[in-house]
């Protein structure tokens, strides 16, 4: 990327990749917002049951690792394969918006009141229906996030070229390869943003699956420890399971930009040269 | 590698049987609809290219040009008169190649669409690719393209849709003068390796002078074609060739009358 003389313009994108500035901004910011908690606390404006300081829960992150990776790995199971299927049902549920308007009559108000059911009212079917299992956490999750990527793809689907589509109109393409060649990929950008919204919603919703859900088992997620802890007051250990979900959703949100590049390369860089 | 094209040793035969590929009778067509007011984009046109043949048609902007170019791929249909025309592809204004795929892939469009594999459509679209002055840009995304080449490539997506007429819709509107010079050279050259019918749209009277062997002027809209000129000068054409600077001064005449509305 360097060249002897320097670059050739200022570089303003923050893919933060191999270039220790870029990483110094989030740094210091965190360590600013750690001192004014640390102060804070030390300031004894609040108890220790209510507000632990940073590093009595650097302490607990430290103590309780083994405790909170086992935890983190069904919190992790959920999110990834709910999430997958939230993408499906999301997308699938989009195409057929996109082709049938008389879907996107029916199905659309469902699916916009289907973001306002508490999912305290419903828990108790779904324990019902599949038990103390992953199933209800997944159902919870996909509820939650298959909205952000169908209303992006919904949108992304819309917003094709028009004359692209009489392009393919005068190469004979069928509607299912009108939407292969133009559709599909010209939404793709929008899907891949309503991706990234449901994964951090995501990992939220598993925090709201584990809680409304029962589980059986020693290790039965970050969510349930979390809610555990607050209940017997260890809230140095529930702000520890906190910070590994803080750092799971952070993860999974840049995971996914670097699959963009793959999938959507037109959409990520501007690589635009002799025009 | 060659960029620049060789003209065939033994040049195409333009002489001899000769069919009408495009024929136009009559044709008006109207955009209009409830509670608007109908415009008329062209009032009785008539117009034949014989196959192989290029007709070019110039016009004043908004003379229905566009119209004239969908009603004979089949986009549209004429509310009277009639269309009698071999199978026609066009080339849109803009390039309009699609972003997602490299260039050899988007001057393939047309095989994928006809049900050929990725790798298949490569293999038939590579040495028209190479010979048309696109050797190794196969892989480059349309935007490392300059106007140009993408030209190039819309041009051989819509030759190879393998239609015996292609539509231009003003293909070197937006380039420079010297690209633009260049790119009809080569469009010539093109033509003489893959004989087509060809109707070229266009305002750039010099442009049609130099690359057609009939001209048709529209005059402003409604459109209605005043003039019609055969060329029957020899190829390649010099811009500075006498006898072309006073064809095109017969054009811009009669293009200037059509710009004044001038009954027909």
């Amino acid at each position: 990327m360097s060249s002897p003389l320097g670059p050739a313009r200022p570089r303003y994108r923050a893919t933060g990749r191999g270039r220790p500035v870029a990483l110094l901004a989030p740094v210091l910011l965190v360590a600013v917002l750690l001192g004014a908690w640390e102060a804070y606390v030390d300031a004894g404006s609040t108890s220790a049951f209510v507000l632990p300081a940073p590093h009595s829960v650097a302490v607990a992150l430290w103590e309780n690792a083994g405790l909170l990776a086992a935890n983190l790995q069904p919190t992790a199971v959920e999110v990834g394969l709910g999430i997958l299927l939230a993408l499906g049902l999301g997308f699938l549920l989009a195409v057929a918006i996109h082709m049938s308007p008389g879907l996107r009559r029916g199905v659309y108000p469902l699916a916009i009141g289907s973001q306002a059911v508490p999912i305290a009212v419903i828990a108790p079917l779904l324990v019902f229906w599949w038990g103390f299992g992953v199933f209800p956490k997944l159902f919870v999750i996909v509820l939650i996030c298959f909205f952000p990527v169908l209303v992006t793809t919904v949108d992304g689907l819309a917003a094709v070229d028009p004359d692209q589509l009489k392009l393919l109109r005068t190469l004979e393409a069928s509607r299912w390869q009108a939407f292969r060649f133009a559709e599909l990929p010209a939404a793709l950008p929008a899907a891949i943003s309503g991706a990234r919204i449901a994964l951090t919603v995501g990992v939220i919703g598993a925090y709201i699956a584990e809680s409304q859900t029962a589980t059986v088992g020693t290790y039965a997620g970050l969510g349930h420890e979390i809610n555990a802890d607050l209940t017997a007051l260890q809230t140095p250990r529930a702000y520890a399971a906190a910070v590994v979900l803080f750092a799971f959703a952070i993860a999974c949100f840049y995971a996914l930009a670097l699959a963009e590049r793959r999938l959507a390369p037109w959409a990520v860089g501007p690589r635009r040269e002799a025009r | 590698m060659p960029t620049q094209l060789q003209p065939l040793a033994q040049p195409a035969p333009r002489q001899g049987t000769r069919r009408t590929a495009v024929g136009l009778k009559n044709v008006s067509r109207s955009y209009g609809g409830p509670g608007v007011p109908a415009v008329q984009a062209l009032a009785g046109v008539s117009l034949r290219a014989d196959s192989d043949e290029l007709l070019a048609v110039v016009g004043p902007s908004g003379c229905g040009k566009s119209t004239l170019l969908e009603l004979i791929c089949g986009l549209q249909a004429p509310d009277e008169g009639s269309i009698a025309c071999a199978p026609a592809a066009l080339m849109p204004q803009h390039d309009l190649l699609l972003p997602w795929l490299n260039a050899i892939d988007n001057a393939g469009l047309a095989l994928r669409i006809a049900g050929l594999s990725r790798s298949e459509a490569r293999r038939r679209a590579a040495p028209l690719f190479a010979e048309l002055g696109l050797e190794g840009f196969q892989r480059a995304d349309p935007r490392e393209l300059s106007g140009g080449m993408r030209q190039r490539v819309a041009f051989l997506r819509t030759l190879l849709s393998g239609k015996p007429v292609l539509c231009l819709d003003e293909p070197f509107g937006a380039l420079d003068a010297i690209t633009r010079a260049e790119m009809q050279e080569w469009l010539a050259l093109a033509l003489a390796r893959e004989p087509r019918t060809v109707v070229l749209v266009t305002h750039d009277v010099e442009e049609a002078c130099v690359l057609a062997d009939r001209i048709a002027v529209l005059s402003r809209r409604p459109g209605r074609v005043i003039e019609e000129l055969g060329v029957e000068l020899p190829r390649p054409r010099a811009r500075t060739d006498l006898e072309l600077i006073a064809l095109r001064e017969l054009a811009l005449t009669a293009l200037a009358r059509g710009s004044a509305g001038e009954p027909a």
